[in-house]
């Protein structure tokens, strides 16, 4: 077990409100070849959190404090020519939807290969082959390369990203709601082959979801947020089963079951504020 | 499944509908999309039927077809002894007071200039149904009943939250007092705490006005907790249906078995 990636005490704020803290002290760790789930209702700082680990925030925003250590560096300070050199390469990004991180005018073997090029520097006849392993490794037909990204259903998409995600063999692989815009079917098919290719190529995974029923089937560890705040981490079975935190619990009743057995409890914001407060 | 009529407050027969779609990269081509195939649905009155089914199954379509709001190809929609497909004019309006929908998105369906007492509104006056006072009063109470204030009635509908603008939306729909609802996706783009809060709401108004519910869904875990009839549609097929209980307990269908097993946590978060 090594410790991938860890953040500490990491606080985002917009430059023009710095008072207004988006994401507030959070800290958490990766291990390789493990997955660490962020969950949360929207507007609670999932995706800040990631962005800022690629340092990819917008620039209207600011990171306060924190350090963002990946492989023992801390680069939360690198600056972007310093950044683009392992974003791609050692640290792979997949999000929610597809189709706005395609190019839709390019084939998608070309958008696959063009990491490869850069950064492993490969070409022609071996690049070519390099692509369509990547391609059958995600479950497409290696002979798709020379289709265009409208041409592919909306799960085949998010297969062409993880193939280009995946290209370099990152150490660690982001993955901000891959899953959220497709059908169920297609959804569960998504989280198995990424979970398969964590397990092979020994990748960190740290994926971003709402659904505490996608962390159940893919986290090792579960690191749930509120108001910008981490409320309660831990691995996945202590946390789904044994809540410490109020508002976990509260989350976890309002997730209907495919039993239809538990009453459903919608969270009561303002018992919490006492209840947190106690 | 019985279909014993006098118990069924809507029932759909062979419905068909056919879309031309353009195709090919520059459009040039038509293409047939068959997105109602021979579809028929019974509901019983008082109670919720689900229609399950992944994107582009045509559930949607159903929906409008249902109601009016779309031409079928063919098909009856029966509906107090009428068939609404051969209505129109006056006596589909007539007809369509007690056929209201609520839909997805709450952004999309309300007009951004209106206010909330205006969207409300409308469908009293559209079937002229009381005086300017009594309108008001309507509107106030229903607007009370899903959860708003009379303080809400001049606001416009981005001062709201997601959740707050699909209570809205559901103001609308029973503030004429119907008897048939139809929802489609009524909480797929909420949080799971706001969804909880729409679900509980509307089974309560269930009860509380006598509504019969079309839920239209994928989230398999909503339609378990919401929904006691389920029909499950592929490419514009019916493929099974039936109580839910039932069917989640023994599908019949290949097709059903893989959107069971496909529910995120089904394993680990059983309660
Ligand atoms: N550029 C920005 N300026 C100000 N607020 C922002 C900006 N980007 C995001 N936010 C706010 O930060 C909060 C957290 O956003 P985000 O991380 O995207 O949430 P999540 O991914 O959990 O839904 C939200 O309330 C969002 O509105
Ligand atoms: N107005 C339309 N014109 C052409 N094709 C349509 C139209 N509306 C829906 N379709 C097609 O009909 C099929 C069913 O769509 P829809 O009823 O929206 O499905 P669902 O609601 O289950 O996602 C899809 O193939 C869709 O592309
Ligand atoms: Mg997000
Ligand atoms: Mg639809």
């Amino acid at each position: 077990m090594t410790e991938l990636l860890r953040i500490e005490n990491l606080t985002i704020a917009p430059v023009s409100a710095p008072e207004q803290l988006l994401v507030k002290h959070v800290s958490f760790a990766l291990e390789s070849g493990k997955t660490t789930c962020i969950v949360g209702e929207s507007g609670s700082g999932k995706s800040l959190t990631a962005l800022a680990v690629m340092g990819l925030l917008s620039d209207q925003l600011q990171r306060q404090s924190g350090s963002i250590i990946f492989q023992g560096k801390d680069i939360a300070g690198w600056n972007n020519q310093q950044l683009r050199k392992i974003r791609g390469k050692q640290i792979g990004m997949i999000f929610q939807e597809p189709m706005t991180s395609l190019n839709p005018v390019l084939t998608v073997g070309y958008q696959i290969g063009e990491s490869l090029t850069e950064h492993l520097g490969l070409k022609g006849a071996v690049l070519k082959a390099k692509v369509a392993s990547l391609l059958q490794q995600v479950g497409i037909p290696p002979e798709r390369a020379n289709s265009y990204p409208d041409e592919l259903s909306g799960g085949q998409r998010q297969r062409v990203m993880i193939a280009m995600s995946i290209a370099c063999e990152p150490a660690m692989l982001i993955a901000d709601e891959p899953t959220t815009a497709l059908d169920v079917t297609v959804q569960a098919q998504i989280l198995k082959l990424l979970d398969e290719l964590k397990s092979r190529m020994q990748m960190g995974m740290l994926f971003i979801t709402h659904d505490f029923g996608v962390v159940a089937d893919i986290a090792d560890n579960v690191v749930v947020m509120f108001r910008g705040e981490v409320v309660e981490s831990g691995p996945v079975n202590q946390v789904l089963s044994h809540p410490q935190h109020p508002y976990t619990k509260a989350l976890l009743d309002c997730v209907p079951d495919a039993e239809g057995l538990k009453p459903l409890k919608p969270i009561d914001y303002a018992w919490l504020k006492t209840g947190v407060a106690a | 499944m019985s279909m014993a009529p006098d118990k069924h407050i809507l029932l759909a027969r062979g419905l068909n509908k056919t879309y031309s779609q353009r195709s090919g990269r520059f459009g040039f081509g038509t293409n047939k999309v068959k997105a109602l195939d021979d579809v028929s649905i019974a509901l019983r009155a008082g109670s919720t039927l689900a229609v399950v089914g992944e994107s582009g199954s045509g559930k949607s379509t159903l929906a409008r077809c249902l109601l009016q709001l779309q031409p079928l190809d063919s098909g009856e929609v029966m509906f107090q002894g009428n068939n609404l497909a051969s209505l129109s004019g006056h006596a589909l309006r007539q007809e369509r007071r007690h056929l209201q929908m609520i839909f997805q998105d709450p952004f999309a369906s309300l007009n951004p200039r209106m206010k909330v007492r205006d969207i409300v509104g409308e469908g009293l006056l559209i079937h002229e149904i009381g005086n300017p006072r009594e309108q008001l009063e309507k509107v106030s109470r229903i607007l009370e009943r899903v959860g708003l204030s009379a303080g809400d009635l001049n606001k416009y509908p981005h001062e709201f939250s997601g959740g707050q603008r699909q209570r809205i939306g559901i103001a609308r729909a029973l503030v004429l007092e119907p008897k048939v609802v139809v929802c489609d996706e009524p909480v797929s783009a909420l949080d799971v705490s706001i969804q909880a809060q729409i679900l509980l709401l509307l089974k309560s108004l269930q009860q509380e006005m006598a509504l019969s519910y079309i839920f239209i869904s994928h989230d398999l875990r909503v339609v378990r907790h919401i929904a006691d009839d389920i029909a499950v549609m592929h490419k514009g097929r019916i493929v099974e249906q039936g109580k839910v209980a039932e069917v989640y307990a023994a599908p019949n269908q290949d097709y059903t078995r893989n959107l069971l097993n496909s529910i995120p946590g089904r394993k680990s978060l059983a309660a």
